[in-house]
């Protein structure tokens, strides 16, 4: 098999898939996706997963470590069959923010914070380096034993072959990767290459698999025989590495950079999840079937002291089979080449988004952004790309290509894996905050460098004084025995600790801080994904010019689609003529999220910002906003109630002035109605006083003058009285003597003295006497007073033929009830409330009958003595009640 | 926010659903016990142990997990045609 050949068939390989990524970007560019966008493509673009690691590397785990090495496909599975828990709330919300990137999930989860973005973007590319190194160094060994099966041909030194295979891949990476700035991060070109990697390699260590079993063990039967026979049989299951592996791997799938640009980046909808869920542990598994009986025949069938990280190449060259191991080589290739290339992608994206383009807004201050920020961005993200790949290269030369490849890998693997406690605390609690994603994944990874990292390197960075005695000599912070924890394995032992650190600070700092507003609204963004849209920050209506936002868009997003963007918008607004739309909250939101899928959340935040012109919205602003506001409130609440106050005098002087008002009219019909009344006998009197000064009359007519004038006088004296009387009740200011008396004298009083009245009337009394067997304490002469109005007004307009008064006592709660009643016609309903007005008297009486003050009189008294009269209706006659209290006290 | 409220009871192709979920979210708690089981195995070292039976053991469980998962996933992968608040109070458990 010539060296030449390989160099060529892996040439053309190159092309092929270079063809494949140029075909589907132009189909894509023509928005004819179809099959590329299917759950299938997806579930190969995991794959990446599986790189010359597994390729290559888990073989060789598998003949040092035996079954160990499954622990590391285990762990994805069941992440991926438990998607419903936490890759779909990713994946999801991935969709909703436009996640550009790991980075960008933290930064902008956090308050799109940006000191946490470079955080994650060091971490990442720390941890990373070694995995790189570790896919270069696969294909230089690969190169390798292809060179000595070939002794005689010219080769290149294994330095030079890791440095051509770097910078093609850099090359392929840069010219698939950074062609453009979509509006979501993604990659059909590379994402559609990457799914026809994943089929080469499996079909190849299938087909090496399949080579293994049927052609060298004799089948099923025979290989099972084989595996008990070997060497690996004598493996031990370490059940601190075997959960802690299991783990890492299962954290590291989601938090790998690449892993998390194929499953939530480069996602489209969720079905795609659904079915991944289950297909890609089954390529998984796929992948993994056939490892132990290649490891198994290797141990048998090659020379002692074979490395067993090649026996995927080297297995079908030992058995002639150069085909076969042709194939083999280009699925380890495709497994290096299709990981490099997104890490790669993936890093040079956090690079541009969080270090290279904040760098770059802050070093320039003013406003308008009118270079070509496009033109920056991609070539922020070569140069990222170049320089990954360059440290990874690095890694290489320095660890000296040494190590086996799943110890290098597991290094990376617990690297990422400090992303976990900040990443799941980030989308399920509310209560994590920046400070706490700050401290906590400072802490895990410095740990993590100073147990696994740096001791991986030898005694090259740290001196081998501190691994064996401690840091300054403490015993107890050895890099390899954090204090004392000796028994651990090395890689158990950093896990443990960085992790346990990790969380322990997370959680601790996020307790203890306070979180700003931008961060508790990405929280409440995160956490309740599901809710529906909370929407990212909502801008005010700033001084934004439309103009400097299309500038700024067109730089970012290329002339063409920054115009069509505009142009819906303006549409959508209503304008037909210009294409330019109004700065609106809505299309402000909407353009940072569409900004957000080119540059990341934080640097479009901070763009738009800028020129919105709310370049500095610190906390302490919001918060004076706060206080201005709630100061506005207290003063309007103020206002309010001086209204209130205000509203409530104005009724009551209302009040008041219709009372005297109606007081000032009762007066004036009160007046005009005494005048009258006195006008009347006063006109009798003086009409016959004059008749009586003309003399000379005869005497029956004098005396008949003068029994008038008497008459007219005592009447005229009567009304005095009773006005008098009235005056006195009403203003409250008579004189009771109290006393003890019988209702049944004062009832006797009352007909006895009222017997004159119409004395040629026969009435019959209807009494009660032991009813009427009441003692009380009142102003009995006041009281008789009432009774004998009442029945005074009985006997006069009683108008029945027999007619009967009726008096009823009845004590009742510490009140005396008394009704007096006759069996007359009564009082028409519609009067019966006038019967206690002043000078009311029944319509057609007779003037000479009285003046119309009794009942207004009973009422004042029975009043002054504490009680109630009433019309009694439906008695038959005129009815009323009198209601007294049993006892008064003396006024 | 206000949550908007949710009935008591479901019917019944909603209640299916909710079950399917939790079907859901239990698989990768059985799938941990299944795959942290080995841990309490006999050592191998006795020569009782056939490392033949372990690989079969590790594949067939694996097989089974991911069988148990594609029955799931069509069902779950369904859109929600009941009102998103159901499902995401749903969610809030998680």
């Amino acid at each position: 098999m010539s060296f030449n050949l390989l160099v060529a068939s892996c040439l053309a390989y190159v092309i092929f898939l270079f063809a494949v990524a140029f075909l589907v970007e132009r189909r894509s560019g023509q928005g004819k996706l179809g099959w590329l966008r299917s759950p299938m493509v997806y579930t190969l673009s995991l794959s990446i997963y599986c790189t010359a690691w597994t390729f290559y590397g888990a073989v060789g785990y598998a003949a040092r470590s035996g079954l160990e090495f499954i622990t590391i496909y285990l762990g994805p599975t069941l992440v991926f069959i438990g998607w419903w828990w936490i890759l779909r709330k990713l994946v999801h919300i991935g969709r909703r923010q436009r996640l550009t990137s790991i980075a960008d999930l933290i930064s902008s989860r956090y308050g799109k914070s940006n000191s946490l973005g470079v955080l994650v973007t060091v971490i990442a590319i720390v941890a990373v380096t070694p995995y790189i190194a570790l896919q270069l160094q696969s294909v230089v060994l690969a190169f390798e034993v292809f060179a000595n099966a070939a002794p005689g041909e010219a080769r290149p030194a294994a330095g030079q072959t890791a440095i051509w295979v770097a910078v093609g891949l850099a090359l392929f990476t840069i010219l698939f990767g950074t062609r453009n700035l979509d509006a979501k991060e993604q990659h059909t070109g590379i994402v559609a290459a990457i799914a026809v990697e994943a089929v080469v390699k499996l079909v190849a260590l299938i087909a090496v698999g399949c080579f293994v079993v049927w052609g060298l063990a004799g089948g099923v039967s025979g290989i099972m025989a084989k595996i008990d026979a070997s060497s690996l049989h004598d493996w031990q299951l370490q059940p601190g590495r075997w959960t802690a592996i299991l783990f890492l791997a299962g954290a590291a799938v989601i938090c790998l950079p690449r892993m998390f640009q194929v499953i939530v980046v480069e996602n489209s909808d969720e079905r795609q999840l659904a079915r991944a869920s289950w297909a890609f542990p089954a390529y998984m598994l796929a992948m993994s079937l056939f490892i132990i009986p290649i490891a198994v025949m290797g141990i048998e069938r090659l020379p002692e002291g074979a490395n067993p990280d090649m026996f995927v190449l080297t297995l079908p060259l030992a058995e002639g089979q150069g085909a076969l191991a042709m194939l083999a080589f280009l699925g380890g290739f495709s497994s290096a080449t299709s990981m490099v290339i997104v890490e790669a992608i993936a890093l040079a994206t956090m690079v541009s988004n969080h270090i290279v383009i904040p760098t770059w807004l802050r070093l320039r201050r003013s406003g308008a952004i009118s270079e070509d920020v496009r033109s920056l961005v991609l070539n922020a993200r070569r140069i990222s790309i170049a320089l990954v790949l360059a440290l990874g290269l690095g890694y290489y030369r320095v660890s000296g290509g040494s190590g086996a490849l799943a110890e290098i890998g597991l290094i990376s693997f617990a690297g990422v894996a400090q992303f976990l406690p900040v990443m799941i605390g980030g989308i399920f609690w509310r209560g994590a905050t920046r400070t706490g994603a700050l401290l906590g994944l400072g802490t895990g990874f410095a740990l993590w460098a100073y147990c696994l990292f740096l001791p991986s390197f030898g005694d090259a960075i740290l001196p081998a004084s501190v691994l064996q005695q401690g840091l300054w000599g403490f015993g107890w912070l050895r890099p390899e025995a954090m204090f004392g924890t000796e028994v651990m394995d090395p890689l158990v032992h950093a896990l443990f600790w960085s992790l346990i650190a990790n969380t322990a600070v997370f959680c601790a700092a996020s307790i203890l801080s306070f979180p700003g507003p931008v961060e508790r609204l990405q929280s409440a963004v995160f956490v309740n994904v599901f809710d529906g849209p909370v929407g990212p920050q909502r801008w005010a209506r700033g001084e934004a010019e439309p103009e400097a936002l299309l500038v700024m868009t067109q730089r970012i997003m290329g002339e063409e689609e920054a115009q069509g963007l505009f142009e819906r918008a303006a549409r959508d607004q209503g304008k037909s003529e210009s294409m330019l739309p109004d700065p609106t909250p809505a299309f402000l939101a909407a353009l940072e999220e569409k900004l957000a899928g080119s540059i990341g959340a934080a640097t479009a935040h901070a763009m738009i910002s800028k020129l919105v012109g709310l370049d500095t919205v610190t906390v302490e602003d919001l918060m004076v906003v706060a206080r201005e506001s709630a100061q506005l409130m207290e003063h309007s609440a103020q206002l309010e109630e001086q209204r209130g106050a205000l509203s409530r005098t104005a009724t009551a002087l209302r009040e008041a002035n219709e009372k005297l008002t109606a007081l000032s009219v009762q007066k004036d019909a009160f007046l005009s109605q005494i005048s009258h009344e006195l006008r009347t006998p006063m006109t009798s009197i003086r009409a016959f006083s004059e008749i009586l000064a003309e003399g000379d009359l005869p005497p029956g007519t004098v005396a008949r003058s003068g029994g008038i004038i008497r008459d007219e006088a005592v009447r005229l004296t009567r009304l005095l009285d009773d006005l008098l009387d009235l005056s006195v009740l009403e203003s409250g200011k008579v004189q009771l003597s109290v006393s003890l008396v019988s209702m049944r004298d004062m009832i006797d009083r009352a007909i006895l003295a009222t017997e004159k009245v119409k004395p040629e009337r026969d009435i019959e009394f209807t009494r009660d006497t032991i009813a009427e067997s009441v003692w009380m304490r009142t102003d009995a002469d006041r009281l008789t007073q009432v009774f004998i109005n009442l029945i005074a007004n009985a006997r006069k307009y009683c108008d029945s033929s027999h007619p009967r008064i009726r008096i009823a006592v009845r004590v009742k709660g510490g009140r005396v009830r008394v009704d007096v009643s006759d069996n007359g016609k009564g009082i028409p309903k519609a009067l019966q409330s006038m019967v206690f007005e002043k000078f009311w008297r029944l319509p057609g009486e007779a003037r000479a009958s009285g003046a119309g003050l009794g009942l207004a009189i009973c009422r004042e008294i029975v009043t002054n003595l504490g009680g109630s009269i009433d019309y009694l209706p439906g008695q038959g006659g005129a009815a009323f009640r009198v209601v007294l209290p049993l006892r008064i006290d003396p006024g | 926010m206000k949550r908007p409220r949710r009935p008591l009871f479901l019917g019944r192709i909603p209640y299916r659903r909710r079950r399917l979920r939790d079907a859901a979210r239990l698989l990768p708690v059985a799938g941990v016990f299944l795959m942290i089981l080995p841990i309490l195995w006999t050592p191998a070292d006795g020569g009782q142990r056939l490392l033949s039976s372990d690989v079969i053991w590790f594949f067939l469980t694996w097989a089974v997990l991911i069988l148990l998962a594609a029955a799931l996933a069509p069902g779950l992968a369904k859109p929600d045609e009941t009102r998103p608040g159901e499902a995401s109070g749903d969610e809030e458990e998680g």
